[in-house]
């Protein structure tokens, strides 16, 4: 079982850069998505207030 | 959003089969050890890393000829998750030369290369923040991303082209690779391609978000 170690750290390293890549993406999406309804409201009360 | 469901679980699970069969199938190197293992996962990385860096490039082109932003988009998203994939290889590869070569990092042609390449595309990367009119932004990172590109040919052909410490090619050369690694070794590769498809598509629906944002921008200053 030598360098178990080597091996068991490469996998969760590579594994912990995609995962937290993708949480990365989900999160800036989220906060985008957020923003983007906010201003849907927004731009239907500004257009209700034109009437 | 349900094919995207369906599409991140199909993904996760080829991912969880490769990491099995990484550890489970694939028969023990002789020379190396159990340390050759890292090979599934750092030489697949490699691979989806340039093919990642070839679509970023396309993208570019096109976005040079065409002028049509989602073209960008796709530049832009590529260039990320090549980049991501791209740290993998430089962080798993140390991991397997201490071991192999007594030492973390040699500065043989294709190490040098790559870092050179994780850079470029790093700096592509800030260029971008570091313009605000967006047709001007997308203009000269396509230029940047043309440019940047040409140093993937020299990462791939590096280890023919000059004598290096890295192992020589084994997967597509007639090279004595068992067929069962090389079976594990072309699963990796698929379910890691198919990993990069997902990013770049979660990558590139985040652009589309930000152009929908600044359209709903414009649209209530025009109010």
């Amino acid at each position: 079982m030598k360098n178990l170690d080597s091996v068991f750290a490469a996998y969760l390293i590579g594994w912990a850069i995609f995962f937290l890549f993708s949480l990365s993406v989900a999160k800036r999406s989220a906060g985008l998505k957020d923003e983007i309804s906010r201003l849907k409201e927004r731009l239907q009360e500004s257009l209700q207030k034109g009437k | 959003m349900i094919k995207t469901g369906v599409y991140t679980f199909l993904v996760c699970a080829l991912m969880g089969l490769t990491a099995y069969a990484s550890f489970y199938v694939a028969p023990t190197e002789a020379t190396m050890g159990l340390v050759q293992r890292i090979f599934y996962l750092h030489a697949p990385s490699g691979m989806v890393s340039l093919t990642a860096f070839l679509v970023s490039f396309i993208g570019s082109v096109t976005y040079l000829l065409t002028k049509k932003p989602k073209w960008d988009w796709l530049a832009v998203s590529s260039a990320e998750v090549g980049i991501a994939f791209c740290t993998v290889v430089l962080l798993t590869g140390p991991i397997w030369a201490h071991p192999a070569w007594g030492v973390w990092w040699a500065w043989d042609a294709r190490l040098t290369s790559t870092l050179v390449l994780w850079l470029l595309y790093v700096a592509f990367l800030i260029l971008r923040t570091m313009i605000e009119d967006h047709d001007r932004r997308a203009l000269v990172s396509a230029f940047f991303g043309v440019f940047t590109f040409l140093d993937v040919p020299l990462v791939y052909g590096s280890i023919w082209w000059w004598r290096t410490q890295h192992p020589q090619p084994v997967v597509f050369t007639s090279a004595g690779l068992d067929p069962t690694m090389r079976k594990v070794f072309y699963l990796s590769w698929l379910s890691l391609s198919c990993l990069m498809a997902l990013l770049v598509r979660q990558r590139y629906e985040l652009e589309a978000s930000r152009e929908e944002l600044r359209s709903l921008e414009q649209e209530l200053e025009a109010n």
